[in-house]
């Protein structure tokens, strides 16, 4: 037998525990759950598309981290992970697929050329995606290694552990969106 | 004519309008939109269906148009390297020696055999990571996830070996003019003969899964066939051309980098349907191991550059303790070498087929004007009439087949 | 009889005569121009004629010489290649700028239409006798010819970058 001290479940969160109960807040349960089950939209169009293909495969494997099914279709995915250019005749149909997906969404933008435009300073290329949507985690890299793009996939996990249950019917949020014109 | 310069939905709309089957049944516009599970890349299909069969289609492309050859005239030669990496990502290290060439060929320089050698083993490395990507994913199109899972950490293993040779695993930006930036080390040498012991098993294990598979017979024969003489006049090139029964293969044709020492096969198909080009590339996979064994077996000793100051640039630690290697970092970077005025055209196969170059230079240290001829861009003309007649999911399995990779069909 | 460059160069000449010009050989590649409404002629018996065997469009692109004669502005580059004899050739036809336009090549060579597309996106070439002359990789609300020696590379509009930082001036970009 092995003597590793790996740990294999989610630390428990603050709470008080009994006989057969464990009281802890709303927020923290929803917060862990969410957390450990992002299920992302890859929506990968160049080569940090391959460099997701690999985080996906065995040696890297995302799907430990909650991520075990890639869902294509935006009603069903939590996280949308934008990976390679975004030249601006696919913008709108980005915006279309952010639009599409239902609440609570996040997204991570995975890659240089999707933080900012990359090394394509071109009239044809969007120069980042938060131009149309709202980003919640950048990774930057040409291509990130998978170990950064399970790093950018851990802070949001973060993030996502810590939001408040209120967060997406706040006044902020409506705001945030409303920047971007997003109903 | 001018009806087909509308967008295609509007073309077909008319169609469904003026045609009714005799059951009453309608026909239908399908959209394989650019974000799509199956299409490997962001291309556009709009497909007129009968049911779940094609009666015509028209692709739209350009989603990823990220103007590389714009780019190209405005950046000096060591800066156009990171733009080749990024078109055929699957296989880079091609892409990049292409270029080198290209650029030799210009500039009239001679590599030394080790550097020959060198390139001919990191671009059949690459053919085979290449090669791997579209077989295990026209398994995973056809429903068989299995052989990508064991095939994908191989390629794992493949990008180790770049790292040890250029430090990056994806877009190597491998080379220089005239050879390589540093020597291979010793454990990049391991890791290649560790891999040409471990791979050749596996390799052999995902071919007995699918090849002679039943179900995987009957999604993949007859589908998306095409004749050779419709290939040729297509300008198919690479796996795609040699499964419709055609041995064009410029590693033969025209040898670049020492190809005519080594000793190979062309693998070549009969019908140039899916499961031709399936078996056309696992036969090439096996042709590649062949050559880097033997290319390792041959390789030999020698300069890993060639003796050009004026256009290789030296080691970054020379330069900062040797006059004449901070000169001529100088004169390379400022672009104060001599350029001749001059167009040539160097192709290379790629994974895909042959990958052309076509440099104009004026003298300065930008091209004047850069072509590359893309061969996905070229052979993806021909998906409508390949799929015309077929079921939606043969479409899809001949999608895959065919191997498109966006950042070679954009540019 | 292998194909060499003067069997080409006289066939050439004695078919075509004026039509036909400028032949040299640049690297290992026979390059000529070709007067733009000849080329389809040329392109036909260059494919179909029993000697000259030149099976496979390879590439074909266009260039723009703004500092050129006007009549010299615009080319057109095609590569041919013959796969019996491995020979390759370089055609170049010039186009004049305030009418650049020249027959397409789409009925001989299927892989020209989409290439044909990519050099009217690209430079404004008209390709007569198209099918679908429209443009493929830009977008296709798009006014300008982008690979036009005067449009710029960068995209005017954005705000993000400071130009100052790229060394780039109202001069030099």
């Amino acid at each position: 037998m092995s003597d590793s001290k790996i740990i294999t479940n989610a630390p428990a969160p603050e709470g008080f525990s009994g006989e057969g109960f464990f009281a802890t807040k709303l927020s923290d349960v929803v917060g862990m759950a969410r957390a450990n089950s992002l299920w992302p939209l890859p929506f990968a169009t160049s080569c940090c598309g391959i460099e997701f293909m690999a985080t996906m495969a065995s040696h890297y494997d995302v799907a430990r981290f909650g991520s075990e099914r890639m869902s294509f279709s935006p009603r069903q995915a939590d996280m949308l992970l934008v990976m390679g250019t975004i030249a601006k005749k696919m913008a709108p149909i980005l915006r279309q697929v952010y639009e599409q997906m239902a609440e609570p969404r996040w997204v991570i933008s995975v890659g240089a050329c999707a933080c900012s435009g990359g090394i394509f300073d071109t009239y044809s290329v969007l120069q980042g995606i938060d131009k149309i949507i709202p980003v919640d985690v950048y990774v930057p890299g040409c291509p990130p290694r998978p170990e950064q793009i399970l790093d950018g996939i851990m802070r949001l996990q973060d993030l996502v552990r810590t939001e408040s249950v209120r967060r997406r019917s706040s006044h902020e949020y409506t705001e945030l969106l409303a920047s971007y014109n997003i109903k | 004519m001018s009806d087909l310069l509308l967008p295609p939905e509007l073309r077909y709309a008319a169609i469904i309008e003026k045609r009714k089957n005799e059951d009453g049944s309608e026909l239908s516009i399908l959209n394989l939109g650019p974000t799509h599970p199956a299409t490997h890349g962001i291309f556009q299909n709009i497909l007129l269906m009968d049911g779940e069969r094609i009666i015509d289609g028209e692709g739209t492309v350009g989603y990823i148009h990220r103007a590389f050859e714009k780019i190209a005239e405005n950046r000096p030669f060591y800066q156009i390297t990171p733009l080749t990496d990024r078109m055929n990502y699957c296989s880079s290290p091609i892409n990049n020696m292409g270029w080198w060439m290209t650029l030799e060929k210009a500039l009239g320089i001679e590599v030394p055999k080790r550097a020959q050698y060198l390139r001919v083993i990191v671009m059949e490395l690459a053919r085979i990571s290449d090669h791997i990507i579209c077989n295990s994913v026209l398994g995973v199109d056809t429903g068989a996830l299995t052989g990508f899972l064991y095939v994908f950490q191989y390629r794992e293993k493949i990008y180790e070996i770049y790292e040890e040779i250029c430090g990056a695993r994806l877009t190597t930006n491998m080379g220089r003019i005239g050879g390589f930036e540093r020597e291979w080390s010793p454990l990049a040498f391991e890791k290649l003969n560790i891999l040409l012991e471990e791979f050749p098993p596996i390799w052999r294990e995902f071919e007995n899964l699918l090849a002679r598979n039943r179900i995987f017979m009957d999604r993949t024969i007859n589908v998306g066939p095409i004749s050779a003489e419709r290939a040729i006049s297509y300008g198919f090139t690479g796996p795609n051309l040699r499964a419709a029964g055609v041995d064009y293969d410029i590693r033969v044709m025209q040898p670049y980098s020492s190809y005519e020492d080594f000793d190979f096969e062309i693998p070549v198909g009969k019908s140039g349907d899916t499961y031709d080009r399936f078996c056309v590339r696992n036969e090439e996979v096996w042709q590649s191991l062949s050559i880097i064994k033997q290319a390792l077996a041959k390789l030999p000793e020698g300069a890993y550059h060639a003796d050009v100051p004026d256009y290789y640039l030296p080691p970054k630690d020379e330069v900062y303790h040797n006059m004449e290697a901070l000169i001529y970092h100088f004169k390379i970077v400022m672009g104060e070498v001599p350029v001749p005025v001059t167009e040539v055209y160097h192709p290379v196969e790629g994974g895909n087929g042959e990958l052309g170059f076509y440099l104009v230079t004026d003298g300065s240290r930008t091209a004047y004007r850069l072509h590359f001829r893309r061969p996905c861009f070229i052979y993806y003309q021909a998906f409508n009439e390949m799929v015309r007649g077929q079921m939606l999911s043969d479409a899809i399995a001949t999608l895959s087949s065919l191997n498109v990779i966006a950042g070679e069909l954009d540019a | 009889m292998a194909l060499d460059n003067s069997t080409i160069h006289q066939t050439l000449a004695d078919q075509f005569a004026t039509a036909v010009s400028d032949f040299q050989q640049i690297h290992d590649i026979l390059t000529f121009e070709i007067d733009s409404n000849a080329i389809s002629e040329v392109m036909l018996f260059l494919r179909d004629d029993k000697v000259m065997r030149f099976n496979f469009l390879t590439t074909l692109c266009g260039m723009h010489f703004p500092d050129a004669a006007e009549e010299r502005q615009f080319a057109v580059v095609y590569h041919m290649h013959n796969w019996i004899d491995n020979v390759r050739i370089r055609i170049k036809c010039f186009l004049p700028a305030s009418n650049p336009e020249i027959d397409t090549v789409s009925d001989l060579f299927a892989s020209a239409n989409w290439q044909e597309r990519e050099t009217y996106d690209f430079f404004g070439i008209i390709f007569k006798g198209h099918p679908q002359l429209k443009r493929i990789l830009n977008m296709d609300e798009m006014v300008s010819f982008p690979m036009r020696k005067e449009f710029p590379l960068e995209d005017g509009g954005r705000t993000d970058k400071d130009d100052r930082f790229f060394g780039r001036t109202i001069d030099n970009c």
